[in-house]
């Protein structure tokens, strides 16, 4: 089981000495978040994807290529990629770059952006915001898999006979995780095409994400890519350590109170009881992060929000070496030791490219040599299956 | 009595302990539970004081974040059969911890139900609140609000009128969920009006796998603008 942590990029005030991050501080902070991430063992680094203040991260790959050049064995993935408001042809692009620079360390996860004036600015609409994701989807999809791709759809100009480059890490599409609250249809993608689904897991109480993991897991199971505790699944959760239970309370509360989120609404006890929210003692941590497997089932990736709501990154990098050293050692080995057989581990582009391949050596596209019609693409590779173009000599 | 007992939901916005809104509630309650056993079928009868709820609808305004005390009140207003919805008039209006209480609830949790719309005021220059304006909170809801709507200012809470008025609006509620309407809704008719994943109080899970967009979803296209 993969263990990490996700940031929203978002820049806050901190409560408790009023002090506001510049953008340059933040974005450096959150560098440091992610290389410690990889310094104290944990497996994942993610980031959102925003388009406005007070965010950052308005190019993900950008940042996750500079964290994946400075790490060795740390995935970086997203939280969420917008596949509403990104035209997919750029998605594909880009994290093919990315999984080129990082040797395959990284995946991504889709999710949809409900913040409304962000679809216009983009040319987009949000009331068409499934539908868009959706076909964006489908689309991005084939780009991955297709040297050469006609299309069609009813929220992009069409394409012909185009290629997406540069094309997959040894022509293995990166891994893609779903994210969704509530909308069935994109649980139902993420089961067609055998992808991951992930469950954000934060604001609401355990029904919301237990219905829809298990929708997703009778699919995942309906369309033939295995049993239903083989679905690959990812929970979001929430959470801060302390020496006891009371310190990590009285360190938390300000930034709770305060939180962009749900600050000035529910009190921390009620939203420590009935929301995945586990605030208090390494041992109260553990305890509250091994019950989600009982209403999930066992689940494959398990990424944490730590640096949101003005935390100062000194705290944030003590919550890392409490994760990394006292919590995520423990939860390794009880959810190995917990795990129904037959359960697998969260793809890499290691275990992909094993499973394309087998022993034989993965396909290295070479482009033929420019022709004229590299823009028209019968067969833009060496060894591109289809018509070949014929040239009369002259 | 052999049949199951019907259940009865009395929603009172009250703002003391005992307030005349409760009191209404509570004579048009047991009206609906004596008609309900003349007629042979028992009430069980379940109490929601908006009141007790308040500490919890701010969060659950601000973020759809149900508190012990909503989801508790969920649950009785999904098995429901009828419900008595009972608030105090304030500036010319239903209580905004009333209004508030059913903006949170999901659209479909009330459809088809039988309800019983009552209100009380310090003045009859309210009285047209209930049929004016709380009726077309619940014709939102596609609520099934009975045709006599409740009202009492100081001087109805001893006349006679008010009594015959709460006569027949818990005869209508009586009849009305005796008939079984909601549930034949329910098994008949469901589909046609919209919900969402896990809506009507956790219990809409099913999907309908043939939508276009379920389509969309698994690799195929919409119908393209222009296509027959």
């Amino acid at each position: 089981m993969q263990f990490g942590i996700m940031s929203v990029s978002d820049i806050t005030r901190d409560p408790v000495n009023d002090y506001t991050p510049s953008e340059a501080e933040r974005i450096d902070n959150l560098t440091r978040i992610a290389l410690k991430a990889e310094e104290v063992g944990l497996d994942v680094f993610a980031i959102g994807e925003h388009h406005n203040p007070p965010f950052f991260s308005s190019s993900p790959t950008t940042f996750l290529a500079h964290i994946a050049a400075q790490t060795r064995h740390l995935t970086v993935t997203t939280s969420t990629t917008l596949i509403t408001t990104n035209d997919p042809v750029r998605i594909a692009e880009e994290y093919a770059m990315l999984q080129h620079l990082s040797k395959g360390r990284m995946d991504l996860m889709l999710g949809r952006g409900n913040t409304a004036p962000v679809y216009p600015w983009f040319g987009q609409d949000i009331r068409q915001g499934l539908p868009l994701a959706l076909e964006n989807y489908n689309l991005l999809h084939r780009l991955w898999r297709e040297d050469v791709v006609d299309w069609e759809g009813n929220f992009r100009g069409p394409l012909q006979g185009f290629t997406s480059t540069p094309r997959p890490l040894d022509d293995v599409p990166p891994f893609v995780w779903h994210g969704s609250i509530r909308t069935p249809e994109i649980a139902e993608q993420a089961a067609f095409y055998g992808n991951g689904f992930f469950a954000n897991h934060i604001f609401w109480p355990k029904e919301h994400t237990q219905r829809m993991v298990q929708f997703y897991r009778q699919r995942f199971e309906h369309y033939g890519h295995g049993s239903q505790n083989q679905a690959i699944v990812g929970l979001g959760g929430q959470t801060f350590i302390g020496k006891t239970s009371q310190e990590a309370r009285d360190r938390f509360a300000p930034y709770f109170r305060e939180a962009p989120v749900y600050g000035h609404g529910p009190s921390l006890e009620d939203f420590s009881s009935q929301t995945p929210l586990a605030v208090g003692s390494v041992q109260e941590v553990i305890d509250k992060t091994l019950s989600f497997r009982e209403y999930v089932g066992d689940y494959q990736r398990q990424l944490f929000l730590i640096d949101h709501a003005g935390l100062p990154v000194e705290m944030v990098l003590e919550q890392l070496e409490y994760l990394g050293g006292e919590v995520v050692p423990v939860l390794r080995k009880e959810t190995e030791a917990r795990r129904e057989p037959g359960v697998p581990d969260a793809p890499t582009h290691a275990s992909l490219v094993k499973a394309k391949y087998g022993d034989a050596e993965p396909r290295q596209p070479r482009p033929n040599a420019n022709r004229g019609d590299n823009v028209t693409g019968a067969s833009p590779y060496q060894d591109s299956q289809g018509a070949e173009a014929v040239y009369p000599t002259l | 009595m052999t049949t199951t007992a019907l259940r009865l939901v009395v929603i009172s916005a009250g703002a003391s302990d005992p307030s005349s809104t409760r009191m209404l509630a509570d004579r048009t309650a047991q009206r609906a539970v004596a008609l309900s056993r003349e007629r042979g079928r028992d009430v069980e009868l379940t109490v929601i004081e908006i009141r007790e709820l308040l500490p919890e609808l701010p969060q659950a305004l601000s973020s759809q974040f149900m508190g012990p005390g909503f989801t508790k009140a969920i649950e009785a207003l999904v098995e429901a059969d009828g419900i008595i919805a009972a608030t105090p008039v304030y500036k010319a209006a239903a209580a905004a911890s009333f209004t508030g209480f059913f903006q949170v609830l999901d659209n479909d949790l009330l459809i088809g139900k039988p309800v019983v719309l009552a209100a009380t005021a310090g003045t009859a220059r309210h009285a047209l609140v209930v049929d004016q304006e709380v009726r077309s909170l619940f014709a939102y809801l596609r609520a099934l609000p009975v045709p006599t709507g409740l009202f009492a200012a100081p001087e109805d809470m001893s006349s006679t009128a008010l009594t015959s008025r709460i006569d027949r609006a818990a005869k209508e509620l009586t009849l009305l969920m005796e008939s079984g309407f909601a549930k034949a809704v329910r098994e008949d008719s469901w589909k046609s009006y919209s919900h969402e994943f896990g809506s009507a109080g956790g219990t809409e899970v099913s999907v309908d796998f043939e939508s276009d967009l379920m389509r969309l979803a698994t690799g195929g296209t919409l119908p393209r603008s222009g296509d027959a």
